[in-house]
């Protein structure tokens, strides 16, 4: 309290010396208008001072999900980079504290409650796994905080306190499904993942969508995360001859998949069976190769070699920051926007107040995305494109379709669960 | 009074009444909530850290796989936890409303049969302790029985934990998978998550803590306290005086799991959700770490160890992100190479002898503790092969 008196006198004064005899009234007037008087834009005691704003990172850099998460953090901070030579938001600097999930679900609910506790961050910026999520995810609904999660995950879960800039499941399944039926004349699925909540929810949505086409699951299988023997499913996917391998394998066991069904003799770009995936970015690809998925299809939103202006300017600046031999994939892009999309939430508000955020965040438009135009739904989701690429042996994918319109999200879809 | 000296010493009590003041003392005064809640989180672990220098410092008998009974522990709390989150009213947007979120997602339609009883208290607080002894008692007989020991019973704990984690991935639809059980609400009504109930859930935590030693005291004092010590330093004399053996070491493994079950428990009410990185390989050797470092022959030992480390773990990844396993490291290579025997040792060859000499009768010379093996740490008995 007494530094917000100092700071009210300190203007006082400035301005006294500055206008010299200027009425009381119209002294107030000019507090009012002046959007950078602290106590306006911040009424619930955030970290935010005359010229910074405080926000939280919080990402594994550490453990076994920090291959993955890397690329979020490098984005979100050229992001908040950008956004700070900009001129910040409200007129003010943003500095970030990182924190380390360490690949450790309960050290991020650990994290998450001293960033918002402690530190009392106007918004954070993290998590990649589910698991992650929801571990987070009670800590930021009781503190009151703001979360900008970056992945692409299964949907079934709406919080007031989480904005969602990766897609949920059914805008990338669904149109993907669509494109392989529609264009490759596909009547017959193989569904595969790996052992969790998102490949799982995925695949039942895949699941209903397949057979409401009229078309047909020949097979569906899960295995562990971390698993690297896939010469049976494979064996059995030979023997049913699907039109599509639908595949959802998640993180290292990507390797020794696509591996295996190179060896097995199933050459993707002959299209018999075709591969989608909606699990493997341009980050997989690096530990993948290039040369064991080439010409496997994927439904996502983003890929690096998109072909516009926005993302010339992001890819170019991307690696700038953080070094030429980079790729950034699906994921990386979506974080990057959740620095921007808080801003523009902020300034619409005009304040920093999480509950003002949270109301002027459904409709905040971003035209600058890198994939391109994107809008916040009144469900914390966003409306995005979805794009099919076709992977190529030097690790990117070529884009090949995107959807006309945009993708509504719906987190909760009737008829699928 | 004649009594209570059978089974402590001055020092001892020096101890107890040391840990307790930390406990209900220091730690309210000097830390705001956020944190409280943090160190109350630690201190669960000290229950394992307990349980392990009575297994493992005191019967030579090391578990790689204490992570399984906090678990077992945690995962009832968990299960009545969640039941009391998922009414009807709370789960009204899924399919089948009234069930946990997570076997909604796993299209589950029922409450599974070994969930049901999980809707009582009572049920819950037994099971707490039963589930876990029974376990720790299958186990031990399967091995001690035969006589497995020293390594062999090392690795196969260790299995175990992998098992188990395995199970609970594998099963998500009726565990929550790697996701865990999360989004704990209340307990009987009483909201757990706001700042007054985690005050009160610190000071239980602590009491039930320092019971806990009280009882691992009394445990250490007794007869079987000696025997197991015998057990560790000189089994066959044991077994050739008449001594079942094997029951004795049964007895300290399931009252380790017991104290483990209860950490888990209690940190399931404080942090608000239960996951399988608690069960299995990783945080099962972390806690042998928190005892190691205490030393491992001391209970209050245990419970210091506990907190040093865990306090590096949060304050170095605070101050670096990107660096702070290394700072880790150097603790752990710092405990084994420069103070093999951890805190307690330090205690005892620097701080102790000052202390006794206020609190022992003049001409009357402190007795050494004869429970401290002559090898030091990287060479303990539990590293020979069973004899």
């Amino acid at each position: 309290m007494r530094r917000l008196k100092n700071l009210i006198e300190n203007r006082l004064s400035r301005r006294a010396v500055l206008a010299g005899t200027v009425s009381a009234a119209t002294l107030a007037m000019a507090g009012a208008l002046t959007p950078s008087f602290a106590q306006d834009v911040n009424t619930t005691g955030l970290a935010v001072t005359e010229d910074t704003v405080k926000v939280g990172i919080l990402h594994s850099v550490t453990g076994t999900m920090a291959i993955s998460e890397t690329g979020s953090v490098q984005a979100e901070k050229l992001a908040i980079e950008q956004i700070n030579a900009m001129g910040g938001v409200l007129g003010r600097k943003i500095e970030y504290i990182q924190e380390d999930g360490a690949s450790d679900w309960p050290t991020f609910a650990e994290k998450a409650k001293k960033l918002l506790v402690n530190d009392k961050v106007a918004a954070v910026f993290g998590c990649w796994t589910s698991a992650s999520r929801k571990a987070v995810l009670p800590v930021f609904e009781q503190y009151n905080g703001m979360l900008y999660y970056p992945t692409f995950y299964e949907g079934l879960e709406q919080s007031p306190n989480v904005i969602y800039t990766g897609q949920e499941a059914t805008q990338q399944i669904i149109a993907g499904i669509d494109w392989v039926a529609r264009e490759k004349g596909a009547k017959s699925f193989y569904l595969l993942g790996s052992d969790y909540i998102w490949p799982r929810t995925s695949n039942k949505i895949a699941r209903k969508h397949i057979e409401k086409l009229g078309h047909k699951v020949v097979g569906e299988e899960y295995y562990p995360l971390g698993h690297t023997q896939f010469n049976s499913v494979i064996n059995k996917i030979k023997l049913k001859k699907p039109d599509v391998i639908y595949a959802i394998v998640v993180g290292g066991s990507n390797v020794a998949f696509y591996k295996q069904l190179k060896a097995a003799g199933i050459d993707m770009t002959k299209e018999k069976p075709l591969l989608l995936t909606i699990s493997v970015t341009e980050d997989e690809i690096r530990g993948i190769g290039g040369e064991n998925i080439e010409g496997a299809y994927a439904a996502m939103k983003y890929f690096q070699s998109l072909d516009n202006d926005n993302n010339q300017a992001f890819v170019k600046a991307f690696k700038e920051r953080w070094g030429d031999d980079i790729v950034i994939g699906d994921v990386t892009q979506a974080a990057y926007l959740g620095p921007w999309l808080w801003k523009a939430a902020v300034e619409k508000a005009g304040s920093f107040d999480i509950d003002k955020v949270r109301l002027a965040s459904p409709g905040i438009e971003l035209t600058t995305a890198p994939e391109g135009y994107v809008r916040i739904h009144e469900n914390h989701h966003l409306w995005s494109k979805t794009r099919i690429g076709l992977a190529k042996t030097d690790g990117q994918y070529e884009m090949i379709y995107e959807t006309a319109d945009l993708m509504e999200p719906d987190p909760f879809p009737e008829g699928y669960q | 009074m004649t009594n209570l000296k059978s089974f402590m010493s001055r020092q001892e009590m020096l101890g107890l009444l040391v840990v307790a003041a930390v406990l209900f003392v220091v730690m309210p005064l000097a830390m705001d909530i956020f944190r409280l809640n943090l160190f109350g989180k630690y201190l669960t672990y000290a229950f394992v850290a307990i349980g392990l220098v009575l297994c493992w410092g005191k019967g030579g008998i090391l578990s790689l796989g204490q992570g399984v009974f906090f678990g077992l522990g945690g995962y009832c709390m968990a299960m009545y936890l969640k039941l009391e989150a998922s009414t009807p009213e709370a789960t009204a947007i899924q399919s089948t409303p009234g069930i946990p979120d997570f076997m909604d997602w796993n299209q589950i339609t029922a409450l599974p049969w070994f969930w049901q009883p999980f809707n009582s208290l009572t049920f819950t607080i037994v099971a707490i302790i039963a589930v876990p002894a029974l376990f720790a008692f299958i186990i031990g007989t399967a091995m001690f029985k035969r006589r497995v020991g020293g390594v062999y019973f090392a690795i196969i704990t260790q299995a175990i934990a992998a098992i188990l984690t395995i199970l609970i991935i594998g099963q998500q639809g009726y565990t929550g998978g790697v996701n865990g059980i999360t989004d704990l609400r209340t307990l009987k009504g009483w909201d757990i998550r706001t700042d007054e109930a985690k005050y009160i859930l610190y000071y239980v935590n602590g009491g039930l803590l320092i019971a806990v030693l009280l009882l691992s005291q009394i445990v250490l004092k007794s007869k079987l306290g000696r025997l197991l010590v015998a057990v560790r330093d000189q089994e066959d004399r044991v077994r050739f005086s008449g001594y079942d053996v094997s029951n004795i070491k049964i007895f300290v493994f399931c009252f380790a799991a017991v104290l483990s079950a209860i950490g888990g428990a209690m940190f399931t009410l404080q942090v608000g959700f239960m996951s399988p990185s608690f069960v299995g390989i990783v945080p099962s050797i972390e806690m042998v770490i928190f005892c190691a470092v205490g030393g491992r022959l001391s209970i209050f030992g245990a419970v210091y160890g506990t907190l040093l480390v865990n306090w590096a773990k949060t304050t170095f990844s605070e101050t670096f992100p990107e660096l702070w396993l290394f700072g880790l490291g150097a603790l752990f290579i710092a405990v084994v190479l420069v103070f093999p025997n951890g805190l307690s040792g330090l205690y005892r060859s620097y701080l102790a002898p000052i202390v006794d000499r206020f609190i022992v009768p003049k001409g009357r010379k402190a007795e050494p503790d004869k429970s401290t093996p002559a090898a030091p740490f990287g060479a303990d008995t539990t590293a020979k092969p069973a004899e």
